[in-house]
């Protein structure tokens, strides 16, 4: 039982190795292509000047962003962070019956309470 | 390694053939190497196909011929992309972080390739069958928001940024509603393992689960960038968003892994909503194959019918709508596995209607409630134009 569950992991561990693989050596390729003389490869100035519809880009390259990002960035993490609560609740939610049911029904009302709160707070409005 | 070798046909066939000549563990490596080997290619054949499908149809729904000039019926257009895109120049713009620069397409081709792995393709054939692959998947897909914010970052280009991080604002917050939508499967099959949501479905599942159906397309589409979410690379206002800067074959990977992308999604729709490779007659990687280009087909469709929305739309609809939609479809999952946990067909056939009812009548009463609130600040010259539908 022990060694199928490593099998299957061994197996999961080589494909991911390989899914690393496969683009690396693609870039590779590319790469080495240049020194073939199958791709050009002549920089310029002009040519690795960054994109901005041909004007200079005034300021600072990395420009300042809107603080609403970081609002739902927290959103997300309370919500998401209930998924992991409701996976093996789901999972077991036969053997587990009424009471989990009514468990989780108070465990979502909390965080109901919680998207309302910030949906009133205009927390989910891109402002 | 027997019940291992039963459940897995595909990997017992090879594993029994190299076994004959080699010590056990070669022979492990040996099969693991050729089926991930045939995975590999086949995710790249079926991107092509996807590729050349999408421009013709495009080019359909747009009353034009799209590619037809490279080989019968310019089927080897996405071989000539591929070939061209190989030899293009390859630029690094100034001030840019080289390291991050380069490994940003290859982090964003990671996570399309590892969700393969727990795919199902056919009957007793696919790689591996954890038992968490559900959330293998989730966490895995949501490797590629890094890779994204790393692209954006290291192009110290303003375009570059603005598309990261609205990137990323628009996968968190559609990640959620994909997330919960998947908990009303979990509850009727009882198992994360795919190919258990395979063989546990007595009906396809969207029919039993149309609302959560509905919640993970439109948040898979978002998850894909596609339209009507594809505002991470508008075009218009953006350039071409997080890979503003990308040339040559770093642009050809960003390209491939999101063309990659709507493979997965689609053999992922097709495993859990849709039964999977379960069908009459026709062998069953036949029927995985055709369920999943109608999925395709469904997804270009959609691209060629319906313009791209706002931010403010998009994230209203992830938080506003979709949200609390799923949790609508899993309290009524539960109540109704409550009831029946061992159902029978006539309860079966119950559930379906009741969930369809549920599903007509939250879509109403949300969108008839919500309709006025997902309209913000809409230009006056635009308010009269508009027709009653939500955003």
């Amino acid at each position: 039982m022990l060694d199928d569950y490593f099998r299957q992991y061994g197996l999961v561990l080589i494909f991911s190795i390989v899914a690393l693989v496969v683009p690396a050596g693609m870039l590779l390729l590319s790469w080495a292509a240049q020194y073939i003389g199958a791709r050009p490869s002549k920089p310029s100035m002009v040519k690795s000047q960054i994109y901005e519809c041909g004007m200079e880009t005034i300021g600072g390259r990395w420009a300042r962003f809107n603080i609403r990002y970081y609002l739902f960035a927290i959103l997300f993490l309370v919500f998401d962070v209930e998924a992991v609560f409701l996976y093996p609740w789901a999972i077991h939610f036969r053997q587990l019956g009424l009471f989990a049911l009514v468990e989780m029904a108070v465990f979502i009302a909390i965080l109901t309470l919680g998207w309302v709160y910030a949906w009133r707070k205009r927390a989910l409005d891109w402002r | 390694m027997e019940s291992f070798l039963e459940r897995n046909s595909f990997f017992s066939h090879l594993y029994r053939f190299f076994d004959a000549a080699t010590p056990s563990w070669l022979a492990y490596l040996l099969a693991a190497s050729v089926i991930v080997f045939v995975l590999v290619n086949g995710l790249m054949l079926f991107t092509m196909a996807l590729i050349y499908m999408e421009r013709r149809l495009i080019g359909r729904f747009q009353v034009r011929l799209g590619p037809n000039r490279v080989g019968p019926f310019g089927l080897l257009q996405p071989v000539a992309d591929a070939i061209k895109i190989l030899f293009k120049e390859d630029l690094v713009p100034v001030g840019a972080d080289r390291i991050t620069f380069n490994l940003a397409p290859v982090l964003f081709i990671f996570p399309v390739f590892l969700s393969l792995a727990v795919v199902p393709f056919g009957e007793r054939y696919f790689l591996a069958d954890l038992n968490v692959a559900v959330l293998f998947i989730m966490g895995v897909s949501g490797l590629s928001t890094i890779a994204i914010l790393m692209a954006g970052w290291s192009s110290a280009n303003r375009y570059a940024m603005f598309g990261a991080v609205r990137a990323v604002a628009q996968l968190i917050s559609y990640e959620v509603p994909m997330v919960l939508s998947l908990v009303g499967v979990l509850l009727l099959v009882g198992s994360m393992s795919m190919v258990t949501i395979v063989e546990g479905q007595r009906l396809p599942l969207i029919l039993l689960q149309p609302l959560g159906f509905l919640v993970f397309f439109m948040a898979a589409l978002a998850e894909l960038n596609r339209t009507p979410f594809d505002l991470v690379e508008a075009e218009s206002e953006l350039v071409a968003g997080y890979h503003t800067e990308y040339s040559g074959m770093k642009f050809g990977m960003f390209m491939l892994a999101e063309f990659a992308a709507s493979v997965v999604s689609s053999a992922i729709i097709v495993t859990v909503f849709f039964k999977g490779w379960e069908g009459p007659l026709l062998p069953s990687h036949l029927w995985f194959v055709i369920k999943l280009f109608v999925v395709l087909f469904v997804l270009i469709w959609i691209r060629a019918t319906l313009p791209r929305l706002r931010i403010d739309q998009i994230m209203a609809f992830a938080w506003k709508v979709l949200f609390p939609l799923s949790l609508v479809n899993i309290a009524a999952t539960a109540v109704e596995v409550l009831l029946w946990p061992q159902p029978t067909t006539a309860q079966i056939w119950a559930m379906v209607g009741i969930n369809w009812g549920v599903t007509f009548v939250s879509l109403a009463l949300w969108s008839w409630l919500m309709g006025p609130t997902l309209r913000p600040n809409m230009p006056q010259l635009l308010r009269g134009a508009t027709t009653g539908k939500a955003a």
